[in-house]
């Protein structure tokens, strides 16, 4: 008698394990994602803490010497301006420009060849494009040659090593992916609510104003802050087709500085965490300016 | 009340054609609708109805062929220019507009000043009884609600004609039901001319002053709901129109009348299309064979389904050929049975080789 | 509906066309500067260059020792395709197939490498490594290739996934499919292009990807796009045309995996890594 007790209460306890661990959908396949959860903890989460960690180290002086070193030496803070003066012109006109020009192009049958040629220079990277570049760009480059051969210009305008040709890589790298993410939110947008709009009598502009635009702006807002990301963390245009010690010092650069040239771990891991602190800075700003506009989905709201 | 349809004396679709590449959707389409009328446009998918829609909507533009209201050409003129109102399949509801701000779209479009719009938007929303729901998103809404936004945001502009594509496909039977009572009363009580799009022939009989009947881009009918039920003009058209039965047979003369082949039985018949001998078609409903021991035509019952008031049954005939009829006595499988129908019921068509 | 009917209509539509032309033009003609200038004997001053010669791939392949930077290249976009496809295709699967607690949160543990770009997470990892004595070598290169792609992989495949209807799985165990049989028979079969195209879009970031390579390769470990890097850097030393065929060579490699990984991709999946609609 008691045995079977024994036994029944052990199958009771094992049963509502078993149903704990369903009801919370807990099985065999969920603890297929543990390795990859693992990996990303490891050598995400864990450097970004040891940097962390490692900043507040600094060879000499107290545990934010480092932080007061950068923001107290103007060859250091600058750089913070320097990239931002890269960074925010670059970012508004690839979103900018990639509003219009995917509302004209996505009704176009042949838009594959299009996206094809735009995928090339996300391909390609930005190493390349600065090399590119600077032959392209250079004063007997083609670029200069053409605008000498129709008149626009007398001799040769300097686009290469200064802050012009950083923009420029900046433009043609980034416009692509600013493009591309606008044109699959635009063909997100039911059609039909477009035409529901033009038989209540708006026409083109204000069938863009009124029902795109609004539908839009959590997917440009999205758009701006990537955008930015990318355009802020500029390295091999700056150093190969700008002037690292000059217009195009950006924190970037100070970073590698500081880890390869002064092999100054800890002050490297500070820049980082500045570079990261910036950038969050700036993308919760315009999250947090979106969020005063619609927040909804882009579909026909069908219950 | 101040919600009423513009004043118009007709619509005329001249020769309405639409190709798209090398498939002609809308072949040569001619119809007159008035003002006060609600046509449906009746056919199975792909026949054309949601094309023609589209081409009146100013969505799509013609291949050839003209639309005029009154003296005026439209056909030519963008959608937004037309001034009629759409109620589309999917709603189109804009998700980021509140319902008022939705009804009040079309209005806001046309540059009324804001008293306005709210009188008029409050007034469509009572007539579709919606008044309390004004400031909900229509992502809150039932499937049902948002229907009914629909519908105000069209009539709230006033417009001589409202066109709606298969406004109540997407909604369960008992739903349906009730919005077929509400889109009929609240077409009568603002008296526009409605073109409403279905392939539910049921759906269409009970609202429609007039069904034009559509088949491959072509009009086959155009008719009053009794017209279309009682005398059907083409086998096709009987087909859809729930005439179950399209037999195949040959019609042989017999005085004035005429005499087919029903299931190796020859039954009188009437000629709808002009048919007096050789191959032919007819067309018979189920409630309108009657179980008769003395009936013309034999039957082997395969199937009695239960319905209540009477058996739907479906049997073969002495040739092998199918039947479906209906039996108010309890029947069974393996059942033989005669039928016999009036022969003014038993409609023949010319045998197009379908 | 959208005819354009007035002038101003007309010269909007229009001067956007200009611009993506013009953007493009601009595009072609920067790579074929290099493309034309990898193959000139010399060229200053002139719209073309006066001769033609082949010599620069040669003196390229030898003075950048191309041969053994090719070998690490593949080696390590080998390594991080195969290694990111198996830590995240399982991973993608119980995430579509099953809502846990904390699911969000490990979501966005896997959205936050690809949100955030290689450099601000770059030089933490590249300490760590070195400390682990990883960096310098091979494998500190693919470990750190594989952090954004592992994610990558994963965002990739879960709207896929979730396309297949897990009724069909149900139906094929209802019809006695053990696990195993499960797997091969069905479940293989229908994600394998989904896989081929996330793996093929990984082989294809993975080849250009600078910055953590840049910071975790030591001499013998360099991609080619590192070792472009650093022949421009030091363009002063090296003849431009020698640069230049090295760039046509990482072109070429580069390229022709796009257009492979296209036959299976559409383009704008290259980049919508972070959208959650599946299309």
């Amino acid at each position: 008698m008691t045995a079977t007790a024994d036994n029944s209460r052990a199958a009771d306890s094992g049963a509502t394990l078993s149903r704990w661990l369903a009801q919370r959908e807990l099985d065999r396949v969920t603890l297929l994602v543990i390795p990859a959860v693992a990996f990303i903890i490891l050598l995400f989460v864990y450097p970004f803490f040891y940097g962390l960690v490692l900043s507040l180290q600094p060879k000499t002086g107290d545990w934010l010497a480092n932080y007061r070193k950068f923001f107290s030496d103007p060859w250091l803070y600058n750089t913070i301006t320097t990239t931002l003066a890269l960074a925010i012109p670059s970012t508004i006109i690839n979103v900018a420009l990639s509003v219009p020009i995917a509302m004209r192009v996505r009704r176009l049958h042949r838009r594959r060849i299009l996206t094809t040629i735009l995928v090339v220079p996300i391909t390609l990277g930005t190493v390349l494009i600065a090399e590119g570049l600077l032959n392209y760009l250079g004063p007997q480059g083609w670029f200069n040659r053409a605008l000498m051969f129709f008149g626009v210009i007398g001799s040769p305008v300097r686009l290469v090593h200064n802050y012009t040709g950083v923009m420029l890589s900046l433009i043609i790298s980034g416009f692509p992916f600013a493009f591309l993410l606008t044109l699959s939110y635009i063909t997100g947008v039911d059609p039909s609510l477009e035409q529901a709009g033009a038989t209540l009598g708006a026409n083109a502009r204000a069938r863009f104003r009124h029902i795109i635009l609004p539908l839009l702006a959590q997917g440009l807002a999205i758009n701006i802050c990537l955008s930015f990301v990318q355009t802020f963390s500029v390295f091999p245009s700056a150093v190969l087709l700008g002037e690292p010690a000059g217009a195009t010092r950006v924190i970037s650069i100070a970073a590698y500085q500081a880890a390869y040239e002064a092999y100054d771990a800890s002050m490297a891991s500070a820049i980082a965490m500045i570079m990261g602190a910036v950038q969050l800075l700036i993308v919760a700003a315009i999250l947090a300016t979106r969020s005063f506009l619609y927040r909804g989905s882009a579909g026909s709201g069908k219950g | 009340m101040t919600i009423a349809a513009r004043d118009f004396r007709e619509l005329r679709l001249e020769g309405m054609s639409r190709n798209f590449g090398t498939v002609n959707a809308l072949k040569d389409v001619t119809l007159g609708v008035k003002r006060g009328e609600f046509v449906a446009l009746l056919g199975p998918s792909g026949c054309g109805k949601s094309t023609a829609l589209n081409c009146l909507a100013g969505l799509l533009t013609l291949t050839s062929g003209s639309i005029w209201l009154d003296k005026t050409r439209i056909d030519e003129l963008k959608p937004e220019l037309r001034g009629f109102g759409m109620v589309f399949q999917n709603y189109a509801l804009f998700p980021h507009m509140s319902v008022r701000r939705n009804v009040g779209f079309g209005l806001k479009m046309q540059g009324l000043p804001k008293a306005d719009i709210d009188r008029k938007v409050n007034e469509a929303l009572n007539i579709v009884r919606l008044a309390n729901q004004a400031e909900k998103l229509p992502g809150q809404l039932s499937g049902g609600q948002q229907q009914r936004v629909a519908i105000a945001r069209a009539i709230v502009i006033e417009p001589p004609l409202v066109l709606m594509d298969e406004p109540l496909s997407n909604l369960d039977a008992k739903l349906r039901l009730e919005m077929r009572a509400e889109i009929r009363r609240i077409h009568d009580l603002i008296g526009s001319a409605t073109i409403y799009v279905t392939h539910d022939q049921e759906e269409a009989l009970s609202l429609a002053d007039r069904i034009v009947v559509m088949r491959d881009g072509e009009v086959r009918q155009v008719g009053t709901s009794e017209q279309l039920y009682i005398t059907p003009a083409h086998a096709d058209v009987a087909d859809f129109m729930g005439y179950r039965n399209i037999i195949k047979s040959t019609a042989t003369p017999a005085g004035g009348k005429i005499r087919v082949k029903v299931g190796g039985a020859e039954i009188d018949a009437t000629p709808i299309e002009p048919v007096t001998s050789g191959k032919a078609v007819v067309a018979i409903r189920p409630d309108e064979l009657h179980v008769d021991p003395n009936g013309p035509i034999a039957v082997t019952v395969d199937s009695a389904q239960y319905h209540g008031h009477d058996f739907y049954c479906s049997g073969k005939m002495a040739d092998g050929t199918e039947i479906y009829f209906r039996s108010p006595a309890r029947t069974k499988r393996g059942d033989t049975l005669r039928l016999k129908v009036d022969p003014a019921r038993a409609l023949v068509y010319g045998d197009q080789g379908q | 509906m959208d005819r354009e009917d007035t002038i101003s209509g007309k010269l909007w539509a229009t001067s956007m066309w200009v611009l993506i032309g013009f953007f493009i033009v601009n595009l072609l003609a920067m790579i074929a500067t290099v493309v034309v200038n990898s193959f000139a004997t010399r060229w200053l001053g002139t719209w073309l260059p006066p001769g033609f010669t082949t010599r620069w791939y040669v003196s390229a392949w030898q003075e950048f020792q191309l041969d053994e930077v090719l070998i690490t290249t593949f080696q390590v976009v080998g390594a991080v395709v195969v290694l990111s496809g198996l830590l995240g295709v399982p991973a993608a699967y119980a995430l579509a197939r099953r809502n846990f607690p904390g699911k969000q949160f490990v979501i966005l543990l896997f959205l936050l490498p690809l949100m955030i770009p290689p450099i601000t997470f770059g030089i933490p990892l590249a300490t760590v490594l070195y400390q682990a004595h990883f960096a310098g070598a091979i494998w500190g290169v693919i470990i750190a290739n594989l952090v954004p792609t592992v994610p990558f992989v994963v965002l990739v495949m879960i709207p896929f996934i979730e396309q297949i209807d897990p009724r069909i799985e149900a139906a094929a165990r209802v019809f006695g499919a053990g696990t195993g049989r499960l797997f091969i028979h069905v479940l293989v079969p229908l994600l394998a292009p989904g896989i081929l195209a996330a793996l093929l879009l990984v082989l294809v970031r993975t080849i250009a990807m600078f910055e953590l390579t840049f910071f975790t390769a030591g001499p013998s470990s360099q991609t080619l796009v590192v070792a472009l890097y650093y022949a421009v850097y030091a363009a002063g030393v090296r003849a431009g045309q020698s640069i230049d065929a090295m760039a046509v060579i990482y072109m070429v490699t580069t390229l022709v995996w796009l257009l492979i990984a296209l036959r299976f991709v559409d383009p704008t999946q290259i980049v919508t890594r972070v959208k959650q609609e599946a299309r």
